[in-house]
């Protein structure tokens, strides 16, 4: 008889558990990885080793201590090492992954609840600690190394441990040249080559410069519907929008546009980190203002900050904004459609009449 | 707590200890965060702030308590202010006067100590209501706790955010101690707000991990020592019938489990007084 389950309906079982989902999530992460070990090498791909293997450990060691249920088979922790590694330069001293791993599953994973229950993607947040921890290590980049010599692949291990880059090894990212063209008034996309963008090869951080790569990913992600597509593609043509809106005046509009489509972290923030189950919200009007949200943010930090970049701190802003844009609910399935007037009108009855207990010494309105 | 009680059976220590430890204003009251959070970037600044609001402390809490019976209650808030922003002018202007360095790192904070909610909190919570000596005592346990709570964040986050300890100078003379390479490798993050904000959270979390891992502890303790007197106390009255030497034994043993009763119903009391405070 123990083989017949009882239990109440729905009788729906389904293959996606948490686990399933987190592997198609490091699948799809794989060509982005495979991407930042062709253009920077080996160094890279270690450093991605050294962040996971932190992540684990410490989701592990946190839950011997506080003796709660293993949670480290559901690949989470993999999936926050494996984004935070590739949110990084390419080449940075060992303990910054390391950190920053740690960071992201204790402090603002675990200490949270775990898996489900962190307020703002662990990933992202640990990023910004590390920006805020190490600005000068985080903000410099390496140029891509030249493929045809198979040594170059190991070219990183000897500066790894420096915290002062040789000037010779480091480059600019395609938003310095934009931030001074914006400055000084000039194309901004002068001397920037769009393929090259696309591809990856230019300064940046490790998972994020190859577009391609990323888009593979996500496209990976959508027909397995793991993501909710909506705000990627809601995201990234806010940007554009809202690019072009602030841009207007300068008279290079399309160069605008392109260059912070393909520039920094926007499609790999907008593919894996805005779409968290746990800090994105679920409804349609929800999602849009989101997505929305996102892209303006986004757009104004790269503007009017004085960083080059702001797709972390947008994400960040909006993971904080979702509990609230999860209060928008979608009409019950089988309920009547109310007019916005009549909701209003409602609104209005519930006000006064608060009002007027109040003013016999009741409940206080404010 | 139990441990000044122990120490201190007349309880005139205890109210400085309550304010160091059970009371603590900055873990426990959770209040002044607003200059604990901005001071604590070093260990230096946590001292000088502590050490600026103890005085004021103590002196507000003198005259307050002083005064209890003369100011109406209508106006009573007021007249702390006013009787607090005395103070601070004075030790504002001896920092001035003699720790110029402190005083430029202090800034704004220091005028701010005359809305503190600490010094506020504590005339009118205890400095009106009880005498001048335990007014007194009450504002210095209170300063210390204050004070240590600033040093421990100041100490950690200036470790952690420049890689340094206990570096501040006092008129001439310079101190402190620059750990080689550290600060290339400090994580700036730990002097900035956010790090403040971190290292204040995860500091109360331990304290309160320990407290209510001894507090359990205490109260395993006191359950197995009320529980054993009440298995031994008929004891003596039928070991008494049958062995004089052991049921003197078992007497003394009782008398023994006695004290440890007593000590219990001590600490229950004790926690009772916490709760009051909070």
């Amino acid at each position: 008889m123990s083989k017949y389950i009882v239990s109440a309906s729905p009788h729906i079982t389904s293959p996606a558990t948490t686990r399933r989902i987190m592997l198609d999530v490091i699948i799809a992460l794989l060509p982005a990885l495979v991407a930042a070990m062709l253009l920077y090498g080996f160094y890279t791909l270690f450093m991605a080793v050294l962040s996971v293997g932190t992540a684990v450990f410490c989701e592990w060691l946190f839950n011997v201590i506080t003796r709660r249920r293993q949670t480290v088979g559901d690949l989470s922790a993999i999936v926050t090492g494996l984004i935070l590694a590739l949110n990084l330069p390419p080449v940075v001293p060992f303990y910054v992954p390391m950190v920053g791993a740690a960071f992201a599953i204790i402090i603002v994973k675990m200490l949270f609840g775990g898996i489900g229950r962190n307020f703002a993607n662990p990933a992202i947040t640990a990023r910004i600690f590390l920006m805020l921890a190490w600005a000068g290590v985080m903000t410099r980049f390496v140029a891509p190394i030249d493929l045809s010599d198979g040594a170059n692949l190991f070219v990183y291990f000897k500066e790894a441990l420096n915290i002062d880059l040789p000037a010779a090894i480091t480059t600019a990212t395609p938003f310095d040249a934009v931030k001074q063209a914006l400055e000084s008034g000039a194309n901004p996309a002068e001397g920037l080559s769009a393929l090259d963008m696309f591809l990856g090869r230019i300064g940046g951080s490790a998972g994020e410069v190859s577009t391609l790569a990323v888009l593979i990913g996500g496209i990976y992600l959508a027909v397995r519907r793991v993501i909710d597509v909506r705000i990627p593609v809601i995201y990234i043509s806010a940007v554009a929008v809202f690019t072009a809106i602030f841009y207007a005046d300068t008279g290079y509009v399309g160069e605008y546009v392109w260059t912070y489509l393909l520039g920094g972290g926007l499609v790999f923030g907008a593919v894996f980190m805005a779409t968290d189950y746990s800090t994105s919200p679920k409804g349609g009007v929800a999602v849009l203002i989101y997505g929305v949200g996102l892209g303006l943010l986004t757009v104004i930090i790269r503007k009017f900050g004085s960083m080059n970049e702001g797709v972390s701190y947008a994400v960040l802003l909006m993971n904080i904004v979702t509990p609230l844009l999860d209060r928008i609910r979608p009409r019950p399935f089988g309920t009547p459609r109310v007019k916005l007037s009549d909701k209003w009108l409602a609104w209005k009855r519930n006000r006064a009449r608060k009002k007027e207990s109040a003013a016999e010494g009741g409940e206080c309105v404010a | 707590m139990s441990k000044a009680l122990t120490l201190d059976p007349k309880g005139k220590g205890r109210i400085v200890a309550n304010g160091i430890f059970a009371s603590n204003p900055v873990f426990r009251l959770v209040l002044g965060m607003c200059p604990t959070l901005a001071i604590s970037t070093s260990a230096f600044n946590g001292l000088g702030m502590g050490i600026a609001a103890t005085v004021v402390l103590v002196c507000s809490n003198l005259l307050v308590s002083l005064l209890r019976k003369v100011i109406p209650d209508r106006v009573r808030i007021p007249a702390y202010v006013l009787i607090i922003a005395t103070f601070v002018t004075m030790v504002e202007m001896l920092l001035r006067k003699f720790v110029p360095a402190l005083y430029d790192a202090l800034g704004i904070y220091l005028p701010l100590i005359v809305v503190n909610c600490i010094i506020l909190a504590r005339a009118e919570a205890f400095a009106s209501q009880n005498g001048v000596g335990d007014s007194v005592l009450d504002g210095l346990g209170m300063g210390l706790g204050f004070t240590l709570a600033l040093v421990l964040l100041g100490f950690i986050r200036e470790f952690l955010g420049a890689g340094t300890v206990f570096v501040g100078e006092l008129g001439d003379a310079s101190f402190g101690l620059v750990l080689g390479d550290m600060p290339d490798y400090a994580m700036s993050v730990f002097v900035l707000p956010a790090g403040g904000f971190l290292t204040l959270g995860l500091v109360m979390a331990a304290i309160n991990a320990i407290s209510a891992k001894a507090e359990k502890d205490r109260q395993s303790k006191c359950a197995a020592a009320a529980e054993e007197t009440f298995a031994e106390q008929p004891t003596p009255a039928t070991a008494g019938a049958n062995d004089g030497a052991e049921a003197a034994a078992a007497i003394s043993e009782g008398e023994g489990n006695a004290d440890g009763a007593d000590k219990g119903a001590e600490a229950t009391k004790a926690r009772d007084a916490e709760g009051g405070d909070e």
